[in-house]
Parts: C-alpha cells; structure tokens; sequence
C-alpha cells in the first residue's frame, strides 16, 4: 500500500452563517461521506446561535457513532468575556479533541489535565523553534498555517506531530473587529439583524473592474478564489487533507478527493473534474511561493 | 500612563524624545520588523548613536523585532535579539513564539513586550505569553471597545500598552494575509503591506487608479486625490455598490478617551508612524504629550483642545479620523 492511500480527509467548520434545519441535514450527509475527521463549531462570529454548543456536541456524538473523528473548533477572534467562558467549556470537555484557532484556547487547554490540542492555521507558527514550544506544551496536530509554501513545509521536522493541510475551499485571509456584511447593509455589528443568513456562500467583494476579488463573510474576509491543494495528496509530509464547506458542490468535492485518494482518479483528471464543479477561480500560490490568489498549473 | 512613539529613523528618535516622548520604538534594517520599507529603520550604528540620545534623557527605547521568521530565516531574527541585548535596549518588542523562546534563554534579562502583531486579543491569550516567555507588556490589536479594554487590563498579568493614534489596521495584526494574497509578501512574512514594488500609480483618460499587482484598489478622477494602495481602504464592489467596503482612508484618534484609558490602567500609550516624516512625529508627539500631561495632573478636568484635533486631524489619513474599534458603533 503506498502512502497517499493512507491520507485522511477531512472538514473544517463551517465558516458561514447556515440555518438550523440545513446544518442538521448538512451533517447527516456527511456522516455518509468519506470524511475521515470532522470540525464542528462556530469560529466566525460568537453572535451567530443557531446551534448551541450542546448542539454541537450533539451532532459530534452522532458524527462518531458513524466512525468519524470529531474536533470541537475555537473561535478565531475572541473579545469579549462570554466568548471566553464559551471557549474555557470547549477546552474543559474531554468528548473531543480540540482545535485552537487562538491563543487564548491554547491558554485555557494547557490548564487541564488532557491537554492535547491541534493548533489551527490562524497561529502564527512559522518555524520549527516555535512548533517544538507549542509540542511541549500539547499540539499533537498542526493545520499549516496558509502563507507556508511547500518547501517552508518540509524544513520542518514533524516528529510525531499529524500534519493537516487545507487543500480546498476559500482561505480565511483576515479578522476584524467590524462586521463587514452588516457594514454592506448600513448597519453596526450590535444591529446587524444576523444579516449574513442572506449569504450562505458569504458575499462578494470585487474590484470596481467586476473581477473576483475577496469575499465577505462577517467579521471574516475570505479569499475571491478556492484553494486548491489536491496536488498535495502525494506529498508524504502531509498527512490529512481539509476541504472547507460551501453549499454548492462540498460532497462532490468530498467525492472526487476520496477518489483520488484511493487511486480511482488520476491528479490530473480529479483536478480538472474539480475545476469544472466550482464556478468560482481556483489558486494554489501560497503552495508554490507566489501571491495566495495565483494558479501555478 | 507612558507615551510610546515611533522612530523610522535618527533625525525622527530625535524630534520624539525632545517633543516628550517616555519611549520610543525603533526597527533594523531588514524583514525583522514590520515597517520594512526602503530607506527606513537603524543600521546598527544609527542605533547606538540613537539608544545613547534617548536614554541620557531619560527615554526609553524598544527594538520591534515583530515578524515571523521561516525556519531558514531564523538565525537573522535571532541575532536581530543579540543586537538589542547587546546594545542594552529597555525593551524588545516580539511576536514570534520561536523568537521570543530564543530570547528568554540566551537573555533572560532582557525585556520582552509582546507586539501588536502577535494578535493577543483577550487575557487568556496575553496571560500565555506572560506564563511561557515572561513578556512584561502587552500591545494590543486595533479590535476591542473600550469595555473590552477595561476587562482584559483587569485580568491581565502583565500591563498593556494600547495604540491613541495614527494608520489604523482594521484587521487584527498578525492575522492579516490580505497582502500576501495579492502579492506574496505581507505584514507577517516581509514586514509590510502593500509592498513599493508591486505598486502602480496609473493615468488613465478619465481616472487616476492605483493597483496592487494588477489589482484595481481604487480609481478616482483625475483632479482628485488617491491614497496609497492598502487593501483595505480601497473602493469594491459589493452588492452592485462601489464603495470603501472594509474602511475608508482615515487615522485612529483617541485623544477624546484619553482620560478613560489612564482611568481603566492602561499603561502606555502608542503612536504608529515609523514610516512617516520627523515633523510629523514631532508634532503628534507634542500634542500626545500635552493632552496626557492633562489627563495625568488633572484627569477630572480632562477636554481635547480644539487645536490638538485639528493638528492631529490635518496629519491624518484622509483628513480624517476615528476612534476605531474602541467605540462600539465602529464595529
């Protein structure tokens, strides 16, 4: 057996601000998916409570029942105080792993006991000096951080740390204070009327040429394009290969990973089958040391 | 409450510590900092020449050592932490966890100030880097209210030191990779936004535009004036509407809660501005300096001076400012 068919796959949490109902149903179809691993929770914007972390971790027993592994996600930007104690539950509960998307969660999880965690591609681990601190202190599975190049990734000496690559979906690019969406609609954060229940695939920000540019979801900027990175697969410094949620074409996405993964499906034909089912432009420029928006062929 | 201005260069350190300021901040001449553009910062003889002047005038001086090294790249930043122990700075400003790791072992005396650019964002995340790297200050991104402030000064380990004015990152530092998605190089991995080289400043018929590696960030007419192109003040379209969808050119101005941010204990207060002209930061310092020698001596009878709001408005970006995130409806 080579190794590329010993990659896992799997999904990050959703990053947009999805309905109850589809959530739910979201889930259900991923519990019959290929996935391997799965990422619930909110880590966009503490304001969005469509499901409450009991919720989550509902839909959490149900994903490992059906044999997946299940991580409970930080959120990214913490600033209040409710938004710690929410955090300092998630990092106290032993159903699930946990995965830091700040430093404040890894703070509060070297605090107990398991203190194992996965540090997200939000902190900023940029050398081997920096991962080895985080390793004594608990990372046991690192998502690369999405300004690493390939060559930046294999000076790294892993040791036993997993290494989760994200290799689909659109890049979280930046945090603010301000929510941008309800900006859009002429109104503050603390009115924002959960605005970005309108934008499921987040909104839209193009130049004034009408060309792809970013998009807006919440207090989040993402990247115009989606990353690409299933030329990864037969990369053996990685391990787990993440694909982010959208609405439109996720199990299809999932599908054609898994079939590459399993050696149905060539690099060459699943690239071009991914390219034909995402209408958006796609990049791969952080991975060949260009600008995060480019397409090395 | 201390007043921490910024020194692009020797003539800029001077004007700072002359106008009153109680520190100031200084970069290398390389990527180990994040204002690294052409003809700025300290070669290591400026800087001797620099710590000596402001430290025989009782000013401190802290070295920003403030981006993130690749693994190759890390024997550079480590010796950038040498020459600042070496030549005996009050303070090294870090936000790398490998660097600052570096920095405690081989100078455990040497202080370490947590940069804005290691995005800690409430106590938890400060208080980790006070456990693990004993950092003795922390500067804080551009993101919380005014409430938030009090709340993470309050359960902090260490004090914290807040930017009063200038440029203003709506994003929070350290975690934006808008410019490196435009260019490959940004604030974490070079040390600068939008960087000169992949700038263009282009006539057309009708417009002025301003591009970024292609990109259009903005475009005005032509007898109009256009700001440099940083991702986020430029003009898009959203919804089938142009305009400044992230913020529009304008500079942080907290001279109205001054008062507030001695009263919550906050312990210094930052003026961005490495990149920007001596005069410039001599007259920003001078207002900072008398509008917090009020706020100290006389915090009850604390009011902005209309001519500190007009000095400092008229050397903002856009001519205009804001209190940013400290003022909830910001957000």
């Amino acid at each position: 057996m080579t190794k590329q068919n010993t990659k896992k796959l799997s999904l990050a949490p959703i990053p947009y601000f999805w309905d109850r109902d589809y959530t739910h149903q979201f889930y259900q179809q991923v519990a019959q998916s290929p996935i391997d691993i799965v990422y619930l929770g909110e880590v966009v914007c503490s304001k969005r409570r469509a499901l409450s972390l009991q919720d989550w971790m509902t839909i959490g027993h149900d994903l490992q029942a059906a044999g997946k592994q299940v991580v409970l996600s930080t959120l990214s930007l913490v600033e209040a105080a409710s938004e710690l104690s929410v955090m300092t539950k998630i990092c106290q509960q032993g159903d699930f792993m946990v995965e830091a998307n700040d430093m404040s969660a890894v703070q509060l999880r070297t605090k107990f006991e398991s203190n194992a965690f996965i540090a997200g591609s939000s902190l900023n681990i940029y050398n081997q000096r920096s991962l080895d601190k985080l390793k004594s202190l608990g990372l046991s599975r690192w998502v690369l951080p999405h300004e690493h190049n390939q060559q930046a990734l294999h000076a790294f000496d892993l040791g036993n740390v997993e290494l989760e690559l994200p290799a689909w979906g659109r890049l979280s690019l930046a945090y603010s204070a301000r929510c941008f969406t309800a900006r859009t609609h002429n109104r503050s954060k603390d009115q924002c009327g959960f605005v970005c229940d309108q934008y499921p695939d987040g909104l839209a920000m193009k130049t004034q040429e009408q060309k792809d540019f970013l998009v807006i979801n919440g207090i989040q900027t993402q990247s115009g394009t989606i990353q690409n990175h299933l030329e990864a697969i037969n990369d053996d410094a990685v391990d787990i290969l993440r694909i982010t949620p959208q609405q439109n074409n996720c199990f299809e996405v999932i599908a054609l990973f898994d079939q590459v993964r399993k050696q149905q499906l060539s690099v060459t034909d699943g690239q071009k089958q991914l390219t034909e089912c995402t209408v958006h432009p796609i990049s791969n420029g952080y991975w060949h040391q260009k600008a995060g928006k480019d397409w090395v062929a | 409450m201390e007043l921490v201005c910024p020194a692009g260069n020797l003539p800029s350190l001077k004007v700072a510590v002359k106008a009153g300021a109680d520190a100031v901040y200084m970069g290398l001449q390389n990527a180990t900092n994040a204002r690294h553009f052409a003809g700025l910062n300290f070669t290591e003889k400026q800087m001797t020449q620099g710590i000596e002047f402001a430290q025989s005038r009782g000013c401190k001086v802290f070295l920003a050592v403030n981006t993130y090294p690749y693994c190759h790249d890390l024997p550079t930043w480590q010796q950038a932490v040498d020459t600042a122990a070496e030549l005996k700075v009050d303070a090294l400003i870090l936000a790398d966890m490998g660097v600052m790791d570096y920095a405690c072992e081989k100078h455990p005396d040497l202080n370490i100030h947590l940069s804005v650019q290691g995005s800690a964002t409430s106590a938890a995340a400060v208080n980790f880097f006070a456990e693990q790297f004993n950092i003795k200050r922390a500067v804080i991104p551009r993101v919380l209210s005014i409430k938030q402030v009090a709340h993470l000064v309050n359960n902090s380990l260490v004090p914290i030191e807040v930017f009063g004015f200038g440029s203003l990152c709506v994003m929070v530092e350290g975690r934006c990779l808008l410019s490196s998605y435009a260019t490959g190089l940004g604030p974490n991995n070079h040390g600068a936004c939008s960087p000169a080289e992949f700038v263009e400043w282009k006539n057309t018929d009708s417009h002025l535009e301003t591009r970024l590696n292609g990109i259009l960030i903005d475009q005005v007419a032509k007898d109009e004036s256009v700001g440099y192109p940083v991702i986020c003040k430029g003009r898009y379209q959203v919804n089938d509407q142009i305009g400044y969808a992230i913020e529009e050119p304008t500079s942080l101005n907290t001279l109205s809660i001054l008062a507030e941010l001695k009263a919550i204990g906050v312990a210094a207060v930052k003026v961005e501005g490495r990149q920007r002209s001596p005069a410039y930061v001599r007259q920003v310092t001078e207002v900072m300096r008398a509008a917090i020698d009020d706020c100290l001596t006389r915090p009850d009878k604390y009011v902005v001076k209309d001519s500190w709001n007009q000095t400092l408005g008229d050397l903002s970006e856009g001519q205009q400012t804001t209190l940013g995130a400290y003022y909830r409806n910001w957000q």
